[in-house]
């Protein structure tokens, strides 16, 4: 087992090197620097600025400059942002999505499958299909609706919670709902179809001849073996939710690292797009590592194709 | 001897959209205690519902059971809640299932699925739960068991699967064993295995078994009586040596006449034509009619009853009411059945 990890985390630095090499090209290929919006500067003090950052390099140098540093946990300075580390940019602002972002998910998984589990017991009952209705409605309308419609009559209207920003749990409460919607749809919908399909099998009728009562089979029984699809949506779900959600932080002013990554775009800060798109891709490759981590824990079977352990 | 188990007038249905499916349409038997009954018939016949339906293992809705008792030690199954039947089921009738391969738990290791039972109905902590674990996998002849119990079924093969199947089914050491074809997944060699190891089994816990199978080759190894089904019915019902050298409903000699043997020198097997008929409108008279050369007029008109061949032989055919036409069964089915006496002649009879 311990073999396998350090194997799987040899191939996540490796694709990590891959991704930062890719981006680091893609960007230079782009046309415009972080200065070309900048209208007072003049010719003599941009050749100044672009001499300081070494971006009159050729580009295999600065390549090699930027893969140095990055090897030393440098990501290079902001151009938008006063010189800051981008390090520390990143540090300050991810806290926030991934806290936001794994409230949502908590949220929405569990009460997704608990629909999905209820509906499959009541399959075909009016209670299936008013879950199945709640489930497409999470899907179809996307959340920036939902926030909007919070915002309006609970925040606006009825004035029980604050409309922006964050740091008080009573800020909290309508982003994560508005981004729990669609994980729970998805967990709902994934989780009616596999129970139903699970609760069919040979096995489960092996439990019912054994005596046991419905819940011992449902939860005992049933739940295990439902997981694994839904483990394999949840995983870049979670990705998505807790790398920031652009829209959601724009509308509640939420000052986590989508803002700042569209923001970056805008002015083409060149390190902070590096630094968040490595960042992503790291939380990306470890997501997926915990995901077959834990199929190995919930199915046997696919433990031992993993790796010998 | 007593009986066990007796079941009178069983009717079951499944409601489809098409219609009322009439899968089990009148069927009455009795199991004696330590005896094994099968009950063999094509696909559809009727017999997994039949013992589905003792165990009350027919999902509702679509299927329910029509009319007719069930009764297990004179407690009518069929009138019990789903409650009650919790507290039967495993501990009193325990089913062994046809695919090793499906019907255990892949996310489950095996001991704690036997163990299961045990906890339920017998109230055993887990220690000791474990503890008759071993022992069962012990009685069911797979090696290792101490080590064993705590692997998961991938790492067993289909013999050792069928093994821990029949573990579970002992479990609580139940009055009625119904193997639905626990062999008709297994390659040749395990099923004489398993066979056996269900004999060996019953010799030492003196269970009742109703061994539902269509291989006849099977059931002339295990059985004290057979059941035949057609279309939801028994038509005909003795013991296996009454059934094997003294058949008399046309569908037996049928199902004789297409059983593959080892010491007869045919040329080909004799199929019985046609197929069975659709039992969302099973046919008046005598279902077996539209396929039996021997039919007669009646047979289009009216169900045939059982008529009594001797205290523990029945069949439903009109050929045995005084005024059919004597009917003998083909020459085939006959030569057939004087190979059976031979060989069990030579055997020199375990029964």
């Amino acid at each position: 087992m311990a073999r396998y990890i350090l194997q799987r985390l040899g191939y996540m630095i490796l694709t990590l090197f891959l991704i930062a090499t890719f981006s680091f090209f893609l960007m230079k290929m782009l046309p415009g620097s972080p200065l070309s919006s900048e209208q007072k500067v003049t010719e003599a003090q941009r050749e100044i600025i672009l001499e300081k950052y070494g971006l009159n390099d050729p580009v295999p140098v600065q390549y090699a400059r930027y893969m140095g540093n990055l090897l030393q946990g440098d990501l290079g300075v902001s151009f938008q942002l006063k010189n800051q580390p981008v390090t520390d940019i990143l540090l300050s602002r991810i806290p926030i999505s991934a806290q936001l972002g794994l409230y949502a998910l908590l949220i929405g998984t569990v009460l997704g499958m608990l629909l999905g589990l209820i509906a499959a017991i009541k399959n075909n009952s009016w209670v299936d299909y008013s879950a199945n209705i709640v489930s497409v409605i999470g899907i179809s309308i996307p959340s920036f609706i939902f926030a909007g419609l919070m915002q309006y009559y609970v925040g606006v209207k009825l004035g029980l919670l604050p409309i922006a920003f964050w740091g008080t749990w009573q800020q909290a409460v309508m982003p994560t709902i508005a981004l729990a919607i669609f994980p729970m749809a998805i967990g709902a919908r994934f989780m009616r179809t596999e129970m139903i399909e699970v609760l069919g099998s040979d096995f489960i009728v092996t439990a019912r001849a054994k005596g046991l009562n419905n819940t011992g089979i449902l939860f005992k029984h049933g739940l295990r073996n439902a997981l694994i699809p839904l483990v394999t949506v949840m995983g870049p779900m979670a990705v998505s939710l807790m790398t920031g959600t652009l829209v959601i932080e724009q509308i509640f002013s939420i000052p986590g690292i989508g803002e700042q990554f569209v923001s970056s775009v805008m002015t083409d800060d060149f390190a902070i797009i590096m630094g968040t798109t490595l960042f992503f891709a790291f939380f990306f490759v470890l997501i997926i590592l915990i995901v077959d981590l834990l199929y190995g824990i919930i199915d046997p079977r696919i433990r031992l194709a993993g790796g010998k352990d | 001897m007593d009986n066990i188990l007796e079941v009178k007038d069983l009717h079951v249905s499944f409601d489809t959209y098409g219609g009322e499916v009439k899968a089990v349409r009148g069927v009455s038997f009795d199991l004696k205690k330590g005896e094994t009954l099968a009950i063999v018939g094509e696909s559809g016949s009727g017999k997994s519902v039949t013992t589905r339906a003792i165990a009350r293992l027919i999902p509702s809705p679509p299927g329910r059971i029509k009319e007719g008792e069930i009764l297990l030690d004179g407690k009518d199954l069929a009138k019990l809640k789903e409650k009650q039947m919790q507290q039967i089921r495993g501990k009193e009738i325990s089913t062994i299932f046809q695919d090793p391969m499906t019907s255990l738990n892949p996310t489950m290791k095996i001991g704690a699925q036997i163990m299961e039972g045990l906890i339920k109905h017998q109230k055993m902590s887990r220690s000791k739960a474990k503890e008759r674990t071993i022992e069962l996998l012990d009685l069911v002849g797979l090696p290792n068991a101490k080590d064993r119990v705590d692997q998961y079924p991938h790492q067993f093969s289909g013999g050792q699967r069928q093994r821990v199947v029949i573990a579970i089914a002992l479990a609580c050491n139940p009055k009625v064993l119904i193997a639905d074809e626990p062999t008709t997944a297994l390659d040749v060699t395990i099923q004489a295995q398993i066979l056996e190891l269900m004999k060996d089994i019953q010799k030492k816990t003196d269970s009742s078994i109703i061994f539902i199978t269509h291989d006849l080759g099977v059931v002339a190894n295990v059985a004290d009586r057979v059941a035949v089904m057609y279309a939801g019915k028994i038509v005909e019902i003795g013991t296996v040596d009454e059934i094997f050298y003294n058949p008399k409903h046309p569908y037996t000699w049928g199902l004789l006449g297409s059983m593959p043997t080892l010491d007869n020198d045919e040329e080909s097997l004799v199929a019985i034509p046609g197929s069975p008929p659709d039992m969302l409108n099973p046919p008046k008279g005598d279902a077996f009619a539209p396929r039996n050369e021997y039919a007669l007029e009646i047979d289009n008109e009216m169900e045939p009853p059982m008529f009594k061949v001797s205290d523990t032989h029945y069949a439903a055919t009109w050929l045995l009411h005084e005024n059919a036409p004597k009917m003998e069964p083909p020459a085939a089915v006959k030569r057939r059945m004087k190979g059976f006496a031979a060989s069990s002649d030579k055997k020199g009879d375990k029964r």
